[in-house]
Order: C-alpha cells, then structure tokens, then sequence
C-alpha cells in the first residue's frame, strides 16, 4: 500500500460533512447521545435526550487543540529525541523494530496492548493483526484492569458476560438497587436520572462505598464498607437473607445449582464477624437485607470498587450468589449487572484484543472458535497462537522482564494507568522498540521509539457496545487534522509491512462486516446488526444473530436470561467463596489503606481531559482525601501537601480533608501522572482467575513534607 | 491478632496431619488446611455422628428460626478422611500414633487436639441419678442432639428454668420463650452476664430480658432439682421454690482434656500451648476451646478460627504465629441486642488521664453503653439495646485504631452528617451541579428566571438533573421561616 508521506489517508480525503452528525460521546460506558456540528477545526456539542456531563460536554475542545499530535514521530537511537517524520518513515521503523524483536526472540517477541476505548472495529482488527500478522500470542488491554473480574463472575454465574443483561432503563422500576462500589454521580453523572426516575417511583437505593461519594450521599442507605472486604458484606447480607426466610427457594430450585455450599459457606457469616471485617453495623445490615427482599423487582449492580481486587471474581460471585438467591436474575426488571466503565468497554472484551479470546467472545483454546476464525481470516486453525500473558503480566515482562521486546500501544496510557506504573514505565523503557498509536504525547507515548498520530472519535465511523450490551454507531463529523490517520489506517499499514497486505480493512463499516461474520455463532453474536440498521435508529443489543431461514432481521436481545441462563444445562450457577485475608494488611509502617478512584472532571488517565482547560480549572491537580480524625492525628492541614507511600513508591500529594471518607483509609484519585500518580502507589497483586490487580486497597502512609503546598 | 505469612525457610512440611474433633476449631483446620496445601494428608475424627455443624447457630435452631439441617458447616473436601462417630482414645507420642473407638490405629506427623469442650454440671442436689445421667427433664445445652432433646422436650413442657444467666443461658432462655413456655433464668453472681457486662449494663440487660417476659433471679446458685422420675422444679439456695418441668443448664463449659492428660501433656484448665500452638510435644498442637494460650481459654469461636488459620499456615510451610485473640460477645437473639468487647470493668469513677470511661444509660428504654478507652485506644465496650456503632467500635477495638477526638461519635451514629440543603444559606463557591461543576454563584448571578434558561446559561441540570429543586431553589429563594410555618 503505497501511501505519500504525511498526508492523510485516502479514505480520510473525502469531503467532510457540514452538517450537523448525529453521534456519542468518546468517553464512558454511557455512551451518551450527542450532536455534533462542524466549526472551524472543531463542533458544536449538543446534547441528546440523555443529556451529558461536563467532560461530554467539553470534548470537542481537544480537536483542534495545539496540544494534538498532527505528524508522526521518531526517536534516533535510545536517548536521541523524538522528531516529526513521514508516515512511511514511522511505519517501516515500528515494521522493521517488530521484524527485529522477532528474529530474536521469534513471533512472541512483539506484544500488543489495546484498550476499552477503541472501537469495536478496531478491537477487532488490533486482536487480528496480532494473531494474523504478527502471529504472537502476546496481546492484552487495559479492559484486563477494568471489567476483567465482573467477566469472569458473569461466566461462572451465568455461562455468558454482558455487563447489564437488561436496559439501563430497567432501573427506573427497581423497588431496590444495591449499588456495590460505584461513584455513578460522578464518573458517569447522566445515569442517575434512572435513579432518580426510580427514587420517585419509591425505590429505595443502597450503596456500598468507603467514602459517602455524591453517589452514597444520595441514598437511602449507605454501608460505609472497609475496602476489600465487599466479599464478607455481601456473605453476611445473604447469612441474614437466610435467617430471615427470604430465600427465593423456588427460583433456587427451578433454575440454579450449588446453592447447598453456599449455604453453607456463609453460615459462618453472622452479624458480628461481618462488623469485624468490613465495619458496617448490623442494623445497617438488616436494612440493606429488608429493602432488598421487600422489592417486587430488584438489582444488585457491582463496579470496579468490588471488582478490582487480588479477590475480584470471588467478591462478584458473592453478590451474584445473593442476587440468585433472592431470585432476581433472569427476570424482568431484576436482576445482577456490572457498570462498565471504558467507553467501549463492554465491546472491547468481546471481540480478540484480550489474551485468551476470539471475536464473538470465543474462547481462544477451543478448536472449534479456532476454526471459525480462522476460516474467516482465510488461514491454518494450527497458524493461531495460543492464550498469552494477562495485561500486567504483559507489561511486567517486557524487555528486561524475559518477554517481548518490543511492543505496539493502541488506546491506553499505563505509565499513568497500570498497578505499580513506576515498575511498569522501567519495563516499557527497556523495550527495543516501542510503538505508540494516539491523539497527544501521553506520558506513554513519549516514551515511545515510534509515535503515530491518530484520528479522535468525532473524525471516523465506528461502533461501540455500550454498558447494557447496546451497539452504538459513532459517526464521522469532520476531517481530522492533515497528518492524522486513523487507527485502522495505521493497522493496516502495520500488517501490510508484516507481509498481510490484504485483510486489514481500512473502512469502518467493511471492518463491522467482517467482524459480523467472524462473530457469528459465538456468544456475542453480532452477525444480524448492520450499519444501515443502526443508522435507522435500531436499539439492537447483543446477541443479535443472522436472519433465519423466513429472512426476519433478529431484534436484539435487550433482556438476558428469561428463559435460560447460558450454562449447557439452562441453570445459574452459585460459588461458594470465602473472604480472604487482605493481601497486604495494614502494619505499623504502613498503618493506612489505600484506595484509587476518579472525580468528575477526568478521565481515565487523563491523557485527553488534563489538555482540556474546562475540565483541569475545575479539577488541576490530584489530591489525597483523609479524615479530620486522620488529619488531626497526623498533624496535616487541609490544602497542606503530603507524602503518601507504600510498598512500591511514593506520590506528592495536597491533602483534602474531608468527613465523608473512613478515618482509617485514604483515597487518591488515579488520572494524574509524574509524581502525583496514584499508580506509583498500588499493588500489583492479581486475582488468580481474572488477573485484575488490586488497585482498590493496600497499605499506606502519610508523612508531612517540609516543602510548601504549589 | 497479629501475624504475618512467610515463607518459612526450612520449607518442612508435615504431610500426614490428624485432627481430633470435628467441632467449629477442628473443621476450620480442615477447610484451612485445604485451601493451603491440596496434597496434605488429613484425617479428622468427629465423636458426633454427622458432619461438622454451626455449634454457634444452636440458638437459632432452639429458636426455631433455622432447620437442623441448615446449619452445616462448609464439606470438607473428598480427600479429607472423615472418620465420624468415632473418637480417639489414646495417642502413642513415641511412634506417633491415635488409637480410636473402632480400635484402628493412625500414624500423624503433627496431631491437632481440636476436642473442645463438655457442658458443665453444676454439684446440685438431684440433678443426677445414681448412674450419673441427668434427672429426666433436665438438659445441658451443647450439642446439635442436646437441642433436639431440648426442643423435644419443650413440646409438652411448660415452666423452664435456664441455670446460668450467661450468654448461653440468655439465648436458651430467648429460644425456650419462642415454644411458648414461661421461661425464669436462675443465675449465681449479681448481674446477668458478668463475665462480659459492668453492673449497671447487667441491670439494664435484665429489663431488657424481663420486658420479654422471662423471669430473673439473681444471687441464687440452684441448690438442688425436686423430682423423682422427672423434674418439678429448682430449689435455690436461699430456700426458695422454682416450679419447672425443663430445666436446661447453661453453667459454662469445661474443656475436653482426659485424651492430653493420659498422653502426658502439660495441662493446666486446659492443653498448654505456645504461640506456634504446639504444646510440650513439638509434634502435637491444640486449637478451640481446649487450648490454653498465655493463661487464656477462649471459649468464643473467633479466637479458635484464628488459631485454625495460623495453624494452616504452620503445617503447610509457612512462618506464623498467634499472638492472642480479642474477644468480641454477641447476644444473638433478635430482639436483644447486645455487643459486648474487652475489659468493661472500669467505672466512671475510676476515670483518669488515661482512664477514660464514657457510659450513656437509658434504662427505661433498654438502652446502655459504654466505652472504656485506655491511653487512646478502645480497650473496653458495651453496646445494649442500639446496635448503630457496633461496627466502628468493633474494629476500633480490634485494631487499636486511633479514634475521634470527638468520643461521642463511639456512641452514636449520624451525628454531624449532613442535612437536607437549604438554598437560600449556599455559599457562592458551592457546586450545584457536579455533572457540570456549576457553582451556586454562576447561578444566581446568570440572571436567568427559568430552570431552561440556568441550563442554557451554565449547563447546570443537563447533566443527572439531580440538582433540578437545588437550582429552582436558587430562582426563587424560600425564606426559611415562611417553609417551616408551612
């Protein structure tokens, strides 16, 4: 493919549109719908039925920000700086670095790491390219740190991950949400008008945070839970479900299998050995169980607060094993789900970026998911490599870490975002060759050998598939900057140097309709949804499969589970589990718990909303909230910059002082980078099944600095 | 409890561990032990013919608030070899062997004496025939099958007398209540539960229990049973009559040690053991309520899961040690509420700088704390009657955690947290809307008459909409005055 230096793609060239585009935020699960306008270099944001928060809101300043990456970039030699180059010039250099890696340590000598933001397409495509072009197993992405647990809870519960099994819009009929580990007030702030729809309709929410967040403030009640110990709350909430004779039986009996062990696993979990463990009081336990149970219709939904621990699945199959026995998945307007959090989160973990999986959600170890892909893709089922290392283990093995040497980025920014990212930056700066794909020089990115610009969500076409399972179509306003191409651009450029020359589409749509095939069958089964029928307005979720023999377009599946659950035998399955010792308990050095989170006017790891003025004037700088008993004892001020450490590193830090967190935890929200990063600080301890670290707690300490607050 | 996990250096593994008890300490051992190591070679001898049970949710059972059969503890694992109904009658220390009821001999590395413990049997006149065995009517209160008897008996029964005015006593005093009987508590010392609670929690905890209708007689020690073939009451010792057809005993218990003693071992109230929780013989370890550990025995079921996993660890290669428990009581009757932690002896007069005793009595209304903190730390804790700040308090006690200048907030809960908002007293730099970070400010000075227009002006409420009434409020302030005569 011969393309001339440092213009944009063919595809790219074509005339943009003037008019306004209908389409959905770059941002979160939500998926908010937005209109766009063309001005200048940039849009005008308009809202749609949903209506967005402040981020929605702002996100087209950062089209024509002079912040954005309008050339590709080299670095010569290791310490040499990054200069602007050609396309051709970036492309053979990441080709010819990744020939290099693999001649030495053979096809797993290259890795790959994606991200839930990318679209469906490209998820597709980037999993593609690995196992086609580059043929090495070594892919992962960044959902592995948001969804991975809930996923893995979801199929040991149900035989099938979807994040929401039902609508969004199912909440507002909820008689009750337990509401386990999610700021929705702030991370995703339009999704409380379900809850507020539901509060008016006489719903009673529960939430379970260590912090009284925007969220718990809100509710009906609040279980102010010491992180980690979720497990243990939700085992206790099923002991006295137990006691109080609220177990669905018939629903247990009808339609699930394992619930003797679980039984009595939580027969140990009584009121007081669940006070010691999590700090919530029984009183407040027995009013979590009673608005629970009361409802006709409730919910148990999770999110990364229970999810992102050493102990993650475990926790999500605890909340599942109450829901189940309440008797509420599988029926309409109850149910168990998990908030996505990542734009495409939920359509990111389906379709082959991630280490042990094909598109369709098929598993990468079973030979008949092997044969349809690989008839798709036209090659040898045996030329597929096999399941390769997790998201953190992929980036700890880097370069002098024994595995790959050299690595392609795509949608994600570890040096701010990974557990333990002082640990992760030295592995990513001993790599041969490192690739980065992105709208600005992240932190990441400037580490990177080859930089390589890349198109925003507002400049091509794409699908997402939102929170509840939804697939959304992203459509193209305007014409990115001269110098921009689009990832898929850059994938195919990419596979063409590896020797693909074909395969690798550079339209969106014709990427859709070969991931429609290649997903056809699996259980994410996107074979019946099309451009055109997006761009009619269909609500179609997943699985959605090919017209039948009579020719009907399929409607989507908006509600999972009805009939069946998707284990072989129709049945949900409950898991007993036990809440384990904290993976690193609090000492006398590290006498605090730690834990991450966001706030409302960033993103991520902010590699986009810290280039936005609107959004770093409200929110400029990273923080550590405490307690006044905490402060107090310590002798910090609020404002007064501190030293928070742990194990693994130390960050500098202004002290919040604030009442609604627990005395004896401290919260750092994780989108800043350089020394305010809360990832310096986290622990690198996985779950056993789904390799999620445990960014949500581990021990701490503040100390005093003699330096002034900046 | 403190202990951390290493790897022990030696790497040494006992393969062939045998417990002795199937009871809460000895199956925790199992399951621990298991989770740890799937190739340890375990066999458990349980003297009672079933699989191990929840001993602590007896009460339950009595109170008929769960089946017998729902208060199975977790299996154990296929490969654990379960010897049920058959208990262990000598241990060989020199070849390191047990010796069992069906004669059959077992080689052990590391034996665990997880044996528990019996009911004890007050000295009182008639309580037992000739032959030893309880007066018909009379029951101790211990095992899944004493409970049974018990609830048998309850059926036909109509006056109960609970022996003992512990924890035990008043939860089978609450069980015996739910059959229907009129139930009378006869307990020695001065106040209910004295082990646990300070005086006046006692006598604020016997309104409680009296409210509920059961009868309490304190000071009284049962001096003898009436009855010839069964009961027909309890005579106490200061002369007085208690006309009863049940009588359940609830006077304590007293650990299971014939096995260690005849085999040699130090024992003092109960099976000496060190903080490895071995005792004298390197290749024998006690657990549960026959163990005792720096003078303590700790008859409660935390202490002893603590032992278990500390246990686990050892056995399975790696570097722990038990350093002692805190004990933390639980009345588990629903209507009773009651937690009780530490020392709670202390009295308001004995406050000092470092003695702080905080106490709030509601008598009347069946309410009580109190909180004994020590140079800064909760050492002692009674809640009755408002169980609201039980779960800070626990892990203040627990942890030793640094608590608030403000003690008040030991006690009660929901205070100083925030209320409903009012408008019209919003400072200008207060946010609104979080969605859109607008302040009260920017919308009071956007001089927009309608919530449409705020939106348009700022973008407040385009977001959730959950400041909707906040921003109207702010159109429009409401004097508070003209709200409250509303």
């Amino acid at each position: 493919m011969a393309v001339p230096p440092t213009a944009a793609s063919p595809v790219l060239a074509t005339v943009p549109t003037c008019t306004a585009v209908s389409t959905h935020c770059p941002y979160c699960a939500l998926q908010c719908s937005m209109t766009l306008t063309p001005a200048g270099g940039t849009a005008v944001v308009e809202a749609g039925e949903g209506g967005l928060c402040r981020k929605g809101w702002t996100s087209a300043a950062l089209l024509d920000s002079p912040r954005r990456l309008t050339s590709p970039l080299v670095r010569d030699g290791r310490h040499g700086a990054l200069r602007e180059a050609s396309w051709d010039e970036a492309l053979d250099r990441a080709a010819a670095g990744f020939r290099a890696a693999q001649a030495t340590g053979g096809p797993d000598g290259v890795g790959v790491f994606g991200g839930g933001g990318l679209t469906n397409e490209k998820a597709y495509l980037l999993g593609k390219l690995a196992r086609v072009a580059l043929r090495t197993s070594q892919i992962d992405y960044n959902g592995r740190f948001c969804m991975s647990s809930a996923a893995a809870g979801a199929m040991k519960a149900f035989g099938l991950d979807r994040g929401l099994p039902f609508p969004l819009a199912d909440i507002a009929g909820a008689g009750a949400v337990l509401l386990v580990g999610s700021n929705l007030a702030e991370t995703m702030p339009p999704v409380v008008q379900h809850l507020t729809r539901q509060k008016e309709n006489g719903g009673a929410l529960v939430v379970v945070d260590p912090r009284r967040t925007p969220t718990a403030a809100a509710a009906t009640l609040h279980l102010q839970v010491q992180p980690g110990t979720d497990l243990a709350l939700a085992n206790g909430l099923l002991f006295l479900a137990i006691e109080q004779g609220l177990v669905d039986e018939q629903f247990v009996a009808a339609r699930t299998t394992g619930w003797d062990d679980v039984r009595r696993a939580v027969a140990s979990s009584w009121p007081a050995e669940v006070e010691r463990a999590t700090g919530v009081s029984e009183p407040d336990l027995r009013e979590a169980v009673r608005l629970l149970a009361s409802a006709d219709r409730a919910m148990v939904l999770t999110a990364r607060g229970a999810e992102q621990h050493a102990h993650g699945v475990d926790t999500v199959s605890a909340f599942v094993n109450l829901a189940l026995a309440l008797g509420l998945p599988g029926r309409p307007g109850s149910g168990w789900g998990c908030l996505t959090g990542q734009g495409n989160g939920q359509g990111g973990r389906e379709h082959g970026q991630k280490a042990d999986q094909l598109p369709g959600y098929r598993k990468l170890d079973d030979p008949a998911a092997r044969a349809h892909v690989a008839a798709v893709w036209g090659v040898d089922p045996d030329s597929l490599p096999q399941p390769g290392r997790s998201a953190y283990e992929l980036l700890d093995a880097l370069g002098d870490g024994g595995g790959p040497t050299a690595l392609l980025l795509m949608g994600s920014n570890p040096v701010v975002s990974a557990p333990r990212a002082g640990h992760v930056q030295k592995r990513l700066a001993s790599l041969d060759c490192l690739v980065v794909a992105d709208v600005v020089l992240s932190e990441t990115a400037a580490m990177a050998d080859v930089v390589l610009p890349v198109a925003q969500w507002a400049e091509e076409d794409g699908t997402t598939t939102d929170l509840q399972g939804r697939v959304l179509l992203r459509r193209r306003a305007l014409s990115p900057p001269a110098g921009v191409r689009t990832d898929l651009d850059v994938l195919a450029g990419i596979a063409e140097r590896m020797g693909c020359a074909t395969g690798f589409p550079v339209e969106p749509e014709a990427a859709f309709d070969e991931l429609r095939r290649a997903s056809a069958g699996g259980a994410a089964d996107y074979a019946g949804i099309s451009y055109d029928r997006l761009l009619a307005g269909e609500a179609l979720h997943w699985p959605c499969p090919a017209p039948g023999p009579d020719g009907a377009p399929h409607p989507g599946t908006p509600r999972l589970f009805l009939e069946r659950f998707a284990h072989p035998d129709g049945r949900a399955r409950f898991v007993a589990v036990r809440q384990p010792q904290q993976a690193e308990p609090v000492d006398e050095a590290f006498p605090l718990l730690l834990t991450t989170g966001r706030v409302a006017a960033q993103y991520q790891s902010g590699a986009q909303t810290r280039r936005i003025g609107a959004l770093t004037e409200t929110s400029p700088s990273a923080f550590v909230e405490l307690h006044p008993f905490l402060a107090t004892r310590l002798e910090v001020a609020d404002g007064e910059r501190v030293r928070v450490s742990t194990r693994r590193g130390e960050a500098f830090l202004r002290a919040r002082v604030v009442d609604t967190i627990r005395p004896d935890t401290v919260f750092v929200p994780f989108h800043w980078a350089g020394r305010q990063r809360a990832n310096l600080l986290t622990s690198d301890a996985l779950d056993p099944t789904s390799r999620m670290p445990a960014f949500k707690v581990c021990a701490a300490r503040i100390d005093r600095v003699a330096e002034a607050v900046r | 409890m403190t202990r951390r996990t290493v790897p022990r250096t030696d790497g040494h593994q006992l393969r062939r561990v045998v417990v002795v008890g199937n009871g809460m300490a000895g199956a925790r051992a199992v399951e621990e032990l298991c989770l740890r190591d799937p190739d340890v070679l375990v066999t458990v001898f349980g003297a009672e013919d079933r699989p191990a049970y929840n001993r602590v949710l007896l009460s339950d059972v009595l109170a008929g608030k769960r089946r017998h059969d729902e208060i199975a503890l977790t299996a154990a694992p296929g490969r654990v070899v379960q010897r049920l109904g058959v208990a262990v009658v000598s241990v060989d220390r020199r070849t390191r062997t047990v010796t069992s009821s069906d004669g059959a001999t077992t080689p052990y590395d590391a034996l665990v004496l997880a044996t528990g413990s019996t009911a004890l049997v007050p000295p009182v006149q008639g309580i037992a025939g000739p032959d030893g065995r309880l007066l018909e009517g009379v029951h101790v209160f211990r095992t899944l099958d004493d409970c049974s008897a018990i609830t048998a008996a309850a059926g036909s029964a109509k006056r109960a007398v609970v022996v003992g005015g512990g924890l035990l006593g008043l939860e089978a005093a609450r069980g015996l209540l739910r059959h229907g009987l009129s139930v009378e508590v006869v307990h020695g010392a001065g106040h209910l539960m004295e082990t646990q609670l300070d005086p006046t929690g006692g006598a604020v905890l016997r309104r409680a229990v009296e409210a509920l209708g059961v009868g309490v007689h304190l000071g009284s020690f049962a001096a003898g049973v009436t009855g010839g073939r069964r009961v027909t009451g309890v005579r106490l010792a200061d002369g007085r009559q208690v006309e009863a057809d049940l009588v359940v005993l609830a006077c304590g218990i007293r650990p299971q040690v014939h096995l260690a003693r005849a085999a040699g071992l130090a024992v003092e109230r109960a099976v000496l053991v060190d903080d490895l929780l071995r005792t004298d013989d390197p290749h024998v370890y006690a657990i549960g309520e026959c163990a005792q550990h720096r003078g303590t025995v700790y008859g409660l079921v935390a202490p002893a899961w603590e032992q278990a996993a500390v246990l686990a660890d050892l056995l399975t290669g790696r570097a722990a040690a038990y350093g002692g428990s805190k004990t933390i009581t639980r009345l588990k009757a629903m209507d009773l509420e009651l937690a009780a932690m530490g020392d709670t002896t202390p009295e308001l007069a004995d406050c000092r700088d470092d003695v702080e005793v905080l106490v709030f009595a509601d008598p009347v209304r069946h309410v009580y704390k109190k909180v004994v903190v020590t140079a800064g730390v909760v050492t002692g804790a009674i809640l009755l009657g408002d169980l609201s700040t039980a779960g800070p308090l626990t892990q203040a006690f627990d942890r030793a955690t640094p608590l608030p200048a403000e003690r008040l907030h030991l006690m009660f809960s929901g205070l100083g947290t925030a209320t409903e908002v009012d408008p019209a007293t919003l400072a200008d730099d207060a946010v609104v809307c979080t969605c859109n970070q607008v302040s009260a400010g920017a919308v009071r000075s956007c001089s927009a008459r309608t919530v449409a227009e705020v939106a348009l002006a700022t973008r407040a409420t385009t977001g959730c909409g959950g400041c909707r009434s906040l921003v109207e409020g702010l159109l429009c302030p409401t004097p508070a005055l003209e709200r409250r005569t509303a």
